[in-house]
């Protein structure tokens, strides 16, 4: 095998800097770079480790765990396929940002240390930020930049954390970490940020349906599930973790349910079904930890197939909200099927990808005798269907006939929701290959007459329940608050106060400051110094004067502040 | 538009015909719920049915909840940008 000595991940992101040079190149790139990077990942021997000495510490820049390949996979494939869906709309920056991103997610998940995993954590801030850019329009600007900021604030709690962290232990590794001091709960914190956690749980559907068709297909795929493979790795049976992913099931259930954009009821869904990774995560036994590790890896392909069909809808339209949506099955069949696989597999229907791995959260909970997690769950999985199974596919694709007649997908979608659908049905039926690849050894039957007719009775009579209460669901053009209204809204009254504020004692101050500075101007001018003065006088000798002063306080600073 | 015109799947009679199928698979769901035992250990679950109007019952609440949260939550679609377009220019400030 060839020696690794770059991670995989960087190959992505320094293979995105290339993209520009022509769509020839470009689109070669698109398919090499995820095969090459898949290539890597599954010759490298198992725990295979790369270590680099820097700064008195030893990096772990490669080290291939069963975990980190499996997240390493799924990203390189989404990064494959979201490639295919996107290569002949998407434009050049926002393909390089993509795959920037898909790289820097990859180089998280394989990384054995936390500094290069801080490294990776904030390259992705910034892809992401340039694949909402890449929309090109003023809402998509700006809800980046409100993105950017609260990714920024999560990388910095990462970071306060892990130099508390290293301080106090004197270790690097990325491993298990106590929950002993403030630091590891920072480190905590600056994952859950990036999960969608509460309260923070806003940005999602914040940003990602600004971003074009296809930026969102490759957004819903990285960011929050980087996240869980960190909780994953460092914080596995944090019961802290429980009650969090439950608040995040029924939030973004809720949300979903009062939304109007397609593409922010599935952003909603997001932060429900990262809820259920997280607590599995929190319940912490092998086969939660299984569960949610397989449930991370099937959700990123259902969650980019519903969001391929969304974009698709999208594409074809123009149109985003549900109020304008409606009867497009009948001109986009194609599109219209393989996006209900999507929200059958995100609705855990029997024989599809869901089924398999969400339910090894809930037998966890059961088994653990948790009565109220299990009921949660279940209330959730029939919360799920109701919010995303079937709102979605019926408001975009039946519901009213809206009169419009787009033409189906072009070729190269549906060629890739094909493969996501396949891969949602085929995994469902034929679950092996997944579960041989989980981190724990798999003792789990998922197909039982008691279960099937469990998941039937749940998914089928909560579908009763949608159209039964469908007066009460009609759309509205609204959007709901949130935490983000913070942010948004208060701050920017008590910004546009405090501006004014601000704005009259700053000019009373530059005005002081002006007069006083003038005034030492000329008395500096009229002093023998002036000649020194910098710009205004070029000699040399000016600046070896200046450099003696620069000097000369190091030196002052040497012996008063050592 | 005549009936001719219309998609089978959206004709008034078509329709009826998928609720009865729809309702015969329902309760399908629930009898078949009398020759398996769910297992969960709380008791509760093994009753007949249960999974149904569980299912059904929560999904009523999580409509209505969401209904009521929505008298508080919901503003107009541009209730964002009517403020962010007026940003730091209005008030007379000044750039300089």
């Amino acid at each position: 095998m060839t020696e690794l000595l770059l991670p995989p991940g960087l190959l992505l992101v320094i293979g995105a800097l290339f993209m520009p040079f022509g769509i020839k190149v470009r689109n070669l790139l698109i398919f090499v770079l995820p095969v090459l990077c898949l290539y890597f990942i599954w010759s490298a021997p198992a725990d295979y480790v790369v270590t680099l000495p820097f700064l008195g510490f030893e990096l772990v820049p490669i080290k291939i765990t069963t975990v980190g390949q499996l997240f390493a996979t799924i990203f390189s494939l989404m990064a494959l396929i979201g490639g295919i869906f996107a290569y002949k709309t998407a434009s050049t920056l926002e393909l390089s940002a993509a795959f920037a991103y898909a790289g820097s997610a990859i180089g998280v998940t394989l990384s054995g240390d936390l500094i290069t995993l801080f490294v990776f954590w904030e390259i992705m801030a910034i892809g992401s930020t340039l694949v909402i850019w890449a929309a090109r329009y003023e809402g998509a600007y700006r809800a980046s930049m409100r993105y950017l900021m609260v990714h920024l604030l999560g990388g910095l709690l990462l970071m306060i954390g892990i130099a508390g962290h290293v301080v106090q232990t004197g270790s690097i590794s990325f491993t298990p970490l106590a929950l002993d001091s403030i630091a590891q709960y920072l480190i905590l914190a600056g994952f859950l940020v990036n999960a969608g956690a509460p309260p923070l749980s806003a940005w999602i559907a914040d940003a990602y349906p600004e971003a074009s068709p296809s930026g969102s297909v490759f957004l819903s795929a990285f960011t929050t599930k980087t996240a869980v493979f960190t909780l994953l790795i460092a914080f596995p049976g944090t019961w802290l973790l429980i009650p969090i992913g439950i608040y995040m099931i029924f939030y973004g259930i809720i949300y979903a349910l009062l939304e109007n954009d397609m593409r922010r009821i599935l952003a909603y869904s997001i932060v429900n079904q990262v809820g259920f990774m997280i607590t599995g995560i929190g319940l912490g036994t092998e086969m939660a930890l299984n569960g949610a590790a397989a449930h991370a890896f099937v959700h990123i392909i259902y969650k980019g197939l519903l969001l391929m069909s969304a974009g698709a809808v999208l594409y074809r339209t123009g149109k985003r909200s549900c109020t304008d949506l409606g009867g497009l099955f009948q001109t986009m069949p194609w599109t219209a099927l393989l996006g209900i696989i999507g929200a059958l597999a995100i609705s855990s229907f029997p024989f599809t990808s869901g089924f398999v791995t969400k339910s090894m959260i809930a037998q966890t909970a059961a088994d653990q005798n948790l009565i109220i997690v299990w009921f949660a769950l279940a209330a959730a999985s029939a919360g799920v269907f109701l919010h995303a199974g079937i709102k979605f596919p019926w408001f975009v694709f039946f519901q009213k006939d809206s009169g419009m007649r787009p033409a189906e997908a072009p070729r190269n979608m549906l060629v890739a929701m094909g493969v996501l659908a396949a891969l949602c049905i085929g995994l469902g039926v034929y679950p092996e290959p997944l579960y041989a690849i989980l981190p724990f050894a798999v003792n789990y039957e998922p197909y039982t007459a008691a279960h099937l007719v469990a998941q039937f009775q749940l998914l089928l009579f909560a579908g009763l329940a949608f159209f039964v209460m469908l007066p009460m669901m009609k759309r509205t053009l609204t959007i709901s608050l949130d935490v983000d209204w913070f942010y948004r809204k208060l701050f920017s009254v008590t910004d546009r106060v405090g501006y004014n504020l601000l704005h009259s004692f700053n000019r009373g101050v530059t005005n002081a400051i002006q007069q006083s500075w003038q005034g030492f101007q000329s008395t500096f001018q009229a002093s023998r110094l002036s000649k020194y003065h910098l710009a205004s006088s070029w000699p040399t000798g000016s600046m070896v004067m200046w450099i003696g002063v620069i000097l000369g306080g190091y030196l002052l600073m040497d012996i008063f502040f050592k | 538009m005549s009936e001719q015109n219309i998609h089978w799947l959206l004709r008034k009679e078509n329709i009826r015909k998928l609720w009865i199928g729809f309702i015969i698979i329902l309760m399908l769901t629930v009898l078949a719920g009398f020759f398996v035992h769910q297992h969960e250990s709380f008791g509760i679950e093994d009753s007949v049915g249960f999974f149904a109007w569980y299912g059904f019952v929560t999904c009523v609440g999580m409509v209505v909840f969401a209904k009521l949260l929505g008298f508080v939550l919901k503003r107009p679609e541009n209730y964002y940008d009517d403020d962010t377009n007026q940003g730091l220019n209005e008030n007379g400030v000044e750039h300089d």
